[in-house]
């Protein structure tokens, strides 16, 4: 045993083997082992995409899981939502989630936020954790979470899915490129949220489970290249996904007026 | 003129984005638009001439999570 290094991202013998794929890597190694295991990260929602976002970064050695859900999972949730199960059914979720997260990786910390986020707790919620992921199901908590992680300047990693299509990108409006411009945001994109009830929710317009699973995934992986540094993060592109079609497109898109 | 929109070969008449948002029945406000890759902003898209060949992409804001 050498759980002797008293330094809070040493890794134990058991850590090591847990995690040989990614130290194996040169991208990640020791080291970014250990920033992923000093990192921090807030997942909003324990939901379709919730669910594969907290199972793989529980899995890869994030230190700590924030989770933030209001809701009790219910049957119709499980089709997708594969980090809860039967025996969850009306249990609140971030409990479920945290039983399937400790399941998963003993050595993950998960704090627990059953709560939604408005516009009272939000900065505060947000700004105690280093990235933050959205798997969230509406177009209010969509905006509130981007201008507040923007105000506080954290990372965040957006996906959002209907139907058979899914999207994800990005977002770090409060750094500069290489040439010095601002990094764009979500208001760059979508300027302002449609009229309620103008989009669909996924309980009026359907989802295929493993779409949720795709996008969620694609959420954690970017997480991962943020924390180590690995590769190009989805910054200033919009990675779109039509499952219908087995196609991937990417949009770039800039700050700019207009 | 043929263009790829949403992945989809499309034979259109418009020859700039907003038209081509009308021709096809899109209502334009809170749709995100772009050309060969590129974000086409709302305000742009009446400027937006198109080319043959050119790929559309038509994005609804989407929620779901």
């Amino acid at each position: 045993m050498t759980e002797t290094n008293t330094s809070p991202t040493a890794l134990s013998d058991t850590e090591l083997e847990r995690y040989a794929r990614h130290i194996v890597l040169p991208e990640i190694g020791g080291a970014g082992q250990q920033k992923l295991k000093k990192a921090r990260v807030l997942v909003i929602g324990a939901g379709g995409l919730g669910a594969p976002v907290l199972s793989y970064l529980a899995a890869a050695g994030i230190g700590t899981l924030g989770v933030i859900d209001d809701d009790t999972v219910s049957l119709s949730n499980l089709q997708r939502q594969v980090i809860h199960d039967t025996g969850s059914v009306g249990m609140e979720k971030v409990e479920s989630a945290r039983a399937s997260i400790l399941r998963i990786n003993p050595h993950v910390t998960v704090e627990t936020h059953v709560k939604r986020l408005d516009e009272e707790n939000a900065a505060g919620i947000i700004a105690a954790y280093d990235i933050v992921v959205d798997g969230s199901d509406n177009f209010a908590t969509r905006y509130l979470l981007a201008d507040t992680c923007a105000a506080v300047e954290r990372p965040l990693v957006t996906a959002a899915v209907g139907r058979f299509d899914g999207s994800l990108t990005v977002l770090k409006p409060f750094e500069r490129d290489g040439d010095g411009n601002p990094l764009p945001g979500y208001r760059h994109l979508f300027p302002e949220p449609p009229p309620a009830g103008l989009v669909p929710s996924c309980a009026e317009a359907g989802i295929v489970g493993a779409l949720t699973g795709v996008m969620g995934t694609l959420e954690a992986m970017e997480v991962i290249k943020l924390i180590t540094g690995a590769g190009e993060p989805l910054i200033g592109r919009l990675l779109l996904y039509d499952a219908l079609a087995a196609r991937f497109e990417t949009v770039k898109y800039r700050r700019r007026a207009g | 003129m043929k263009l790829t929109v949403n992945g989809e070969e499309r034979r259109v008449t418009a020859t700039t984005l907003a038209a081509l948002l009308d021709e096809l029945d899109y209502a334009p406000d809170f749709l995100a638009t772009a050309r060969n890759g590129e974000l086409v902003r709302a305000g742009e898209r009446i400027l937006c001439t198109l080319d043959e060949g050119d790929r559309i992409e038509i994005l609804s804001p989407m929620q779901g999570g």
